[in-house]
């Protein structure tokens, strides 16, 4: 009796994968724990391993294949009594010869729905579709061939080609030097590459998540964020602190926070939150160029999205700037980060209820660009604020009060939040889903402040 | 015993000229009587908040600064800072200034006692939180390396500070990475009230860094020659490229913790029996009247001592403050 085995998902929210290698081959025998594949997404190497005794029956899907899909029949096992299908191992993938990544993070990288490109290429200038991970590590490669200065540190950098494989391929065109492994020391290595940026580097430094910088906070508003000022203009600190932020999906309440409105309400700091891969290159090159201490934002969702990029020798965008990610005259939705895309589908909903909404990415959150918030209000006369993270001293209550203090006379309706839950983030996939932000609440809410439409 | 602390007793004492030893006697004076000063403009109101002083622990900055390369290498310390940077050769009128918040000073008046820095004299600070200048320091270190530029950092914390996890973490990745530091735990016997005993498991500080194979080295730190010493092969050692090295320099403050302190966890008589025993410079002098050295002379050196720090005083009461837009200038750098 011939068993189908099926291209497993490493993670609830994993789609497709590569099937990087077979170990097997037909006519082999095989026993529970053996080893048969090795499956790879774009962040993630997992081992592929059997259930089941039996023999290997057909290979069907051939290793290197891309794209396959969570369920295609990848090959069949003849076994006396077959049971169920093989899982994936839940130990680290052996290392390839190359440094390779070998262990998966927890969760998985779903490309959702892919948004049109924001802003429209320069005439001429050609585009190419880049995710935002390969738009971030093309940021820090450029810089670190530029100047000599830059280096980056963090836990897994080099290599195991980063947690999220941010930094892959890094270490193998800079080496160990500039490209450093730490060890799980957050405020050590912070406090470190303050130092260094105080010595006149140029430090680069990843956190695997944001979650685990609150160890490393000290450095990065005591230390890093002050000393400008209290040295009276003497001892600069040129650092960036990257990495992701915000809920992944499915880790919990510890792995899922949006730190944005902790380093936004920091004097002495520049707080950067991208949404897609142009602003991502752009914004990080411009961080890792800048004088200031930088907190660099990512979002773990966001980095296996792709992207139009212009191809250009220096894709810089300037830090402190708004932009307008869809015009629209009837309501104003502000945002950064995932909430972008989030807001760009809730615009299209509306639109086809005759509600036209400009969406506008604020993409620096410190200095925050007021102009273009109260610019917009000027125009739409009403305005919601979404934010994947907590309401409460949020982002939202700082664009709130902006509105109130300097755009007053142009509201003709409250401004509104939509935000998450005020809860910490659960982990049960039903009140994960009831807690965080989504398109539909976003359109929603602007609903309630725009006047019916005939 | 390790093979640092077996150089070091091979030779205890820096043999120091008659000039040298002149220069760190005056070192040590100047920093004495500018914190004495400084203890007067705080009692009255000229110098305002926290304000740690230095007295008793002379020794420890102006033996160990003595041996650094003031071109290459770099500082950093805690709040207790205006001894190292009195140490460094750092003008005290720019520092009193400081203290006493006005524009002139080395700050602009914006950083206080506890925040002061000297680009141009590789001093990094003057940090006011207990430990940061450890992983700072670190970090300065690494920038040597990076730079390839021989120069090696030298990073003050206390015993109190000598507890803090971030200490151990920079330990570790500076023995791991092989960084030129020189790690110094000024025990002074206490943090605020709390003495040594009372908060250590291991009260032999020179020991903490054994986990990390950081050789080290305890020091008599009421000693300025001592220092030196043990300065010179700490300094030989981390120079060679081998890694950090950690000093313990045994020193005694007198005055409280900062201006304001109860004086109550310790006894009237161990203060005194320090300040009569063990001053270290009332050493340095006695050892300059052995080779000579005339009364008259070393009176000399005091009036113009304080003459200097009279001066310093002056000015930093009689310049202007900063000018209210100063609020709003060096928060960042660039603008956006
Ligand atoms: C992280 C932190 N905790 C507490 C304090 C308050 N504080 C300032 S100095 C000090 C005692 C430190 O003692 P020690 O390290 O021995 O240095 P000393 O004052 O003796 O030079 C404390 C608790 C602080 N500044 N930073
Ligand atoms: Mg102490």
């Amino acid at each position: 009796m011939a068993l189908e085995l099926k291209m497993p998902a490493l993670s609830p929210t994993m789609e497709e994968g590569t099937l990087a290698r077979w170990l097997v081959k037909e006519g082999d025998a095989v026993k529970s724990g053996d080893i048969l594949a090795e499956i790879e997404t774009d962040k993630a190497t997992m081992e592929f391993e059997a259930v089941d005794e039996g023999t290997i029956g057909k290979i069907l899907i051939a290793e290197g294949s891309e794209g396959v899909k969570v369920g295609t029949v990848i090959a069949t096992l003849t076994g006396d009594e077959g049971v169920s299908v093989p899982a994936p191992a839940s130990g680290p993938a052996k290392p390839a010869s190359a440094p390779a990544p070998r262990k998966a993070p927890a969760t998985e990288v779903k490309p959702e729905a892919k948004p049109a490109p924001a802003s429209k290429p320069a005439p001429g200038s050609n585009m190419k579709t880049v995710t935002v991970r390969e738009a971030l590590r093309d940021a820090m490669a450029e810089e670190m061939r530029r100047d000599s200065r830059v280096f980056v540190m963090g836990e897994e950098v080099a290599e195991y080609q980063g947690a999220y494989k941010v930094t892959q391929g890094l270490l193998e065109e800079f080496g160990p030097k500039r490209v450093i492994d730490t060890p799980i020391t957050e405020y050590g290595f912070a406090g470190i590459g303050t130092g260094a940026a105080m010595g006149g580097l140029r430090p680069i430094v990843e956190f695997m998540t944001f979650n685990f910088a609150m160890q490393a906070i000290d450095h990065i508003i005591n230390s890093a964020a002050k000393t400008n000022y209290m040295s009276g203009g003497q001892m600069r600190c040129p650092v960036v602190f990257r990495g992701p932020n915000g809920a992944a999906t499915r880790v919990g309440a510890q792995h899922s926070q949006n730190y944005a409105p902790w380093y936004a309400s920091v004097p002495g700091l520049v707080v950067i939150a991208p949404y897609d891969a142009s602003d991502a290159k752009g914004l990080l090159k411009s961080a890792i160029r800048s004088e200031d201490p930088v907190v660099f934002l990512e979002n773990e969702l966001v980095y296996g999205r792709s992207f139009e990029l212009p191809e250009m020798d220096d894709h810089i965008i300037p830090i402190g700037k708004a932009r307008i990610m869809r015009e629209g005259s009837d309501v104003t939705i502000v945002t950064y980060s995932i909430g972008v895309g989030m807001a760009l589908e809730a615009a299209k909903v509306l639109a086809e209820e005759g509600i036209e909404a400009e969406v506008i990415d604020l993409r620096t959150l410190r200095p925050l660009d007021r102009a273009a918030v109260l610019t917009s209000l000027a125009k739409t006369n009403r305005m919601v604020v979404a934010e994947e993270g907590w309401p409460t001293c949020s982002i939202a209550s700082e664009i709130v009060a902006l509105c109130m203090e300097q755009g007053f006379d142009d509201l003709d309706a409250p401004v509104l939040r939509v935000c998450n839950e005020d809860v910490p983030l659960p982990y049960a996939a039903n009140l994960e889903k009831i807690a965080l932000i989504d398109a539909a609440r976003i359109a929603e809410t602007v609903r309630k402040v725009c006047p019916r439409k005939a | 015993m390790d093979a640092l602390q077996i150089a070091h007793s091979a030779q205890p004492r820096y043999a120091a000229s008659d000039e040298e030893l002149l220069k760190f006697y005056e070192q040590m004076l100047l920093i004495r009587r500018f914190e004495e000063r400084a203890g007067q403009l705080y009692g009255l109101g000229l110098i305002g908040g926290f304000c740690h002083l230095y007295i008793g622990q002379e020794a420890v900055a102006v033996g160990l600064q003595s041996a650094l390369d003031g071109a290459r290498d770099s500082v950093i310390t805690g709040y207790r800072d205006h001894g190292h940077m009195l140490a460094y050769g750092i003008d005290p009128k720019v520092i009193m200034a400081e203290l006493t918040g006005r524009a002139a000073g080395i700050s602009q008046g914006k950083g206080g006692s506890m925040h002061m820095f000297s680009i141009e004299h590789k001093f990094y600070g003057g940090h006011g939180i207990v430990g940061a200048q450890v992983s700072l320091g670190a970090g300065l270190a690494f920038a040597h390396r990076y730079r390839e530029d021989g120069g090696l950092c030298m990073a003050y914390f206390g015993d109190g500070a000598a507890n803090q996890g971030q200490v151990y973490e920079s330990f570790n990745m500076a023995a791991l990475w092989k960084l030129p530091i020189i790690f110094v735990i000024e025990n002074n016997g206490y943090a605020m009230g709390t003495a040594v005993k009372r908060s250590s498991a291991e009260t032999h500080f020179y020991r903490r860094g054994a986990a990390f194979r950081i050789p080290g080295m305890p020091v008599n730190g009421m000693d300025v020659l001592e220092v030196r010493a043990a300065a010179n092969v700490a300094v030989e050692y981390v120079r060679a490229g081998n890694g950090p090295v950690l000093l313990e320099l045994n020193t005694y403050r007198y005055r409280g913790h900062s201006m304001s302190d109860p004086a109550k966890y310790r006894s009237r008589e161990e203060v005194q029996e320090m300040r009569d025993k063990h001053d270290p410079i009332d050493h340095a002098r006695d050892e300059l009247m052995k080779r000579g050295m005339s009364e008259d002379a070393l009176k000399d050196i005091d009036k113009r001592i304080r003459a200097t720090v009279s001066a310093a005083a002056d000015f930093a009461e009689n310049s202007p403050e900063p000018a209210p837009p100063e609020l709003y200038t060096d928060v960042l750098v660039e603008s956006y």
